[in-house]
């Protein structure tokens, strides 16, 4: 197996783009990402798309070939590949790109990760989204995506004692940190008090713990490392691209504070990178909930179970903490286009990790690590990224 | 949805009819045409038995939700929860009969039949299961309705029949 580098990356603004079209948005991150790798499309040997839901939320299916088609390479007939996992869609799409460069069948791909939810109404949009769970034995009996978040959030405060405070410390830090960045979707500054004020959506979630639905595209593009010194003087590393799945529903679980597929992928991706949680400087783990992050962080093993709440709160992950979380500023405030979401953590990473990111900039970055979850948490994908040498 | 897809799933939604490893007894519910416990799965292939369920259980995690799944926007506030049934599997359903504020992670309580939601004026109704607290002895009765109602489509039925 070939060892695989990301070349380039290129992002869109996230937020309600109404005046851009799927197509446009998926095309501009992939051409940035192109242009950032020194490629031509000539050398392009395959793409691949991860999208959850364009059929519904666009009425438009098969655009793995649309994007190839508006990004000028329909006349070269790539191999186009849409790949789907609800909200892990994107990371998804990120280890078959890893799969095809490692085996050394493809040289050098290009994966994307699109969405587009501000077409459809709020509800239609929410209606779904939730189809990332179990349709026949959740949904149908009343539960929606932030409702069997909420019971996660419940059991979790019942086990360990996490309280609603330390719950709403997350959004509070997604929009600290995306304050500094220019494309995230919210850049305003959230006060604890807000979140705790804000709308009920699903006790105990309220309003301002769920992530926002966005537009949004991101793009890299992969190569062989060996050479990769060609295309750029930071070629980053995927030290390890690892996918596990677990029960559709949440019912099914044993127990329901802890996803096993992210302790299971995490678990992979450490082992084969033959490096540990204290080693990663810079994370991008999903927020979808503000729950969500507290439960990757045990699950990522950046604490122990149940403490996720008071080291959270305590500062252990914000701007000089031991581990910086979501510079970005997360699903919650930089954005939650699902199928975008994998590929721009690791845009995020691969710009900390080249010192690029600003004055977002985590100093000292040599190791990332990107958690990307589908549903609650039926598929996560884990990402290790690291400076070439 | 159409009439169809909730239709086949009637003996489920309206009856709990699980099913039982016979190799290790677990019980599975929605039904399960292959067994996740046994070391080797493939032995459970055709020995999954019919089971089922009583309706028993406790309130394992709830949630008050307030943005409704579609199609139960006349209901909100209400409560989803996981029930753990006694005979294992655990159930995703709304709590009723009970306020909100009363709801409380191991709350006994079982399976009543309702009308789940509509789709729409002239849509397909929607039955199936939902919790209602159980009565601790020398509780005073609560006003609430029969604990297996007749199904109001039966009923509705019944009452065309005669009219």
């Amino acid at each position: 197996m070939r060892e695989v580098a990301v070349l380039g990356v290129g992002q869109t603004k996230f937020g309600e783009l109404w005046d851009r079209s799927f197509r446009e948005i998926g095309i501009e991150a992939g051409l940035e990402a192109l242009v950032d790798a020194k490629l031509s499309s000539s050398d392009l040997n395959a793409l691949y798309l991860g999208n959850m839901a364009s059929g519904t939320l666009i009425d438009q299916e098969h655009i793995a070939p649309l994007i190839l088609d508006y990004a000028g390479l329909a006349g070269r007939h790539l191999p186009s590949v849409r790949i789907e996992g609800g909200g892990a869609s994107g990371s998804l799409a990120l280890h078959q790109g890893y799969l095809a460069v490692a085996s050394g069948l493809y040289d050098y791909v290009v994966v994307g990760g699109a969405e587009k939810l501000t077409d459809v109404p709020d509800a239609t949009a929410s209606e779904i989204t939730s189809s990332a769970a179990d349709h026949e034995w959740e949904v149908v009996f009343g539960a929606t995506l932030p409702a069997l978040w909420a019971l996660l959030a419940r059991r979790h405060m019942h086990q360990y004692g996490t309280t609603r405070e330390q719950l709403a410390q997350v959004p509070v830090h997604a929009h600290a940190m995306a304050a500094r960045n220019p494309n995230a979707h919210y850049r305003n500054k959230l006060t604890l008090e807000q979140v705790l004020g804000a709308g009920p959506v699903a006790e105990p979630l309220g309003m301002l713990d769920c992530a926002p639905f966005s537009d949004g595209a991101a793009a890299v593009v992969l190569g062989p490392l060996e050479t990769a010194r060609k295309h750029t003087d930071t070629p980053i590393r995927i030290a390890a691209s690892e996918v596990a799945c677990d029960t559709m529903a949440l019912q099914h679980r044993e127990d329901i504070t802890t996803l096993a597929s992210t302790v299971e992928a995490a678990r992979r991706a450490f082992g084969r990178a033959r490096r540990a949680p204290p080693d990663v400087r810079v994370a991008e783990i999903h927020d979808g909930y503000s729950i969500s992050a507290l439960v990757a962080l045990e699950d990522l093993g950046f604490v122990e179970k149940g403490r996720a709440g008071a080291e959270f709160s305590s500062g252990t992950f914000g701007p000089g903490g031991r581990t910086v979380v979501n510079p970005s500023g997360g699903l919650k405030a930089q954005g939650r286009p699902f199928g975008a979401v994998g590929v721009a953590q690791v845009v995020e990473i691969v710009r900390q990790l080249r010192g690029e990111a600003k004055d977002r900039q985590v100093p000292g970055a040599a190791l990332g690590l990107t958690h990307d979850v589908g549903g609650t948490g039926a598929t996560s994908v884990v990402h290790l990224l690291e400076r070439g040498n | 949805m159409s009439i169809a897809r909730f239709w086949r799933e009637t003996p489920r939604r309206y009856n709990l009819g699980g099913s039982k490893c016979s190799t290790c007894s677990t019980v599975y519910f929605p039904p399960r045409s292959v067994c996740p416990h046994c070391t080797s799965h493939r032995q459970s292939i055709e020995k999954m038995m019919p089971f089922q369920l009583s309706g028993e259980g406790e309130v394992f995690s709830y949630s008050v939700v307030h943005e409704a799944a579609e199609g139960f926007e006349m209901q909100v506030p209400y409560v989803v929860a996981l029930v753990k049934t006694v005979e294992g599997p655990m159930l995703t359903g709304q709590v009723v009969d009970v306020a909100p504020e009363e709801v409380r992670i191991g709350l006994r309580v079982h399976a009543t039949f309702r009308k789940l939601r509509e789709e729409g004026k002239a849509g397909v109704i929607h039955y199936g299961y939902k919790f209602a607290p159980v009565e601790e002895p020398g509780e005073a009765p609560a006003a609430r309705g029969p604990s297996v109602p007749v199904p109001k489509a039966e009923a509705a039925a019944k009452d065309r029949a005669t009219a």
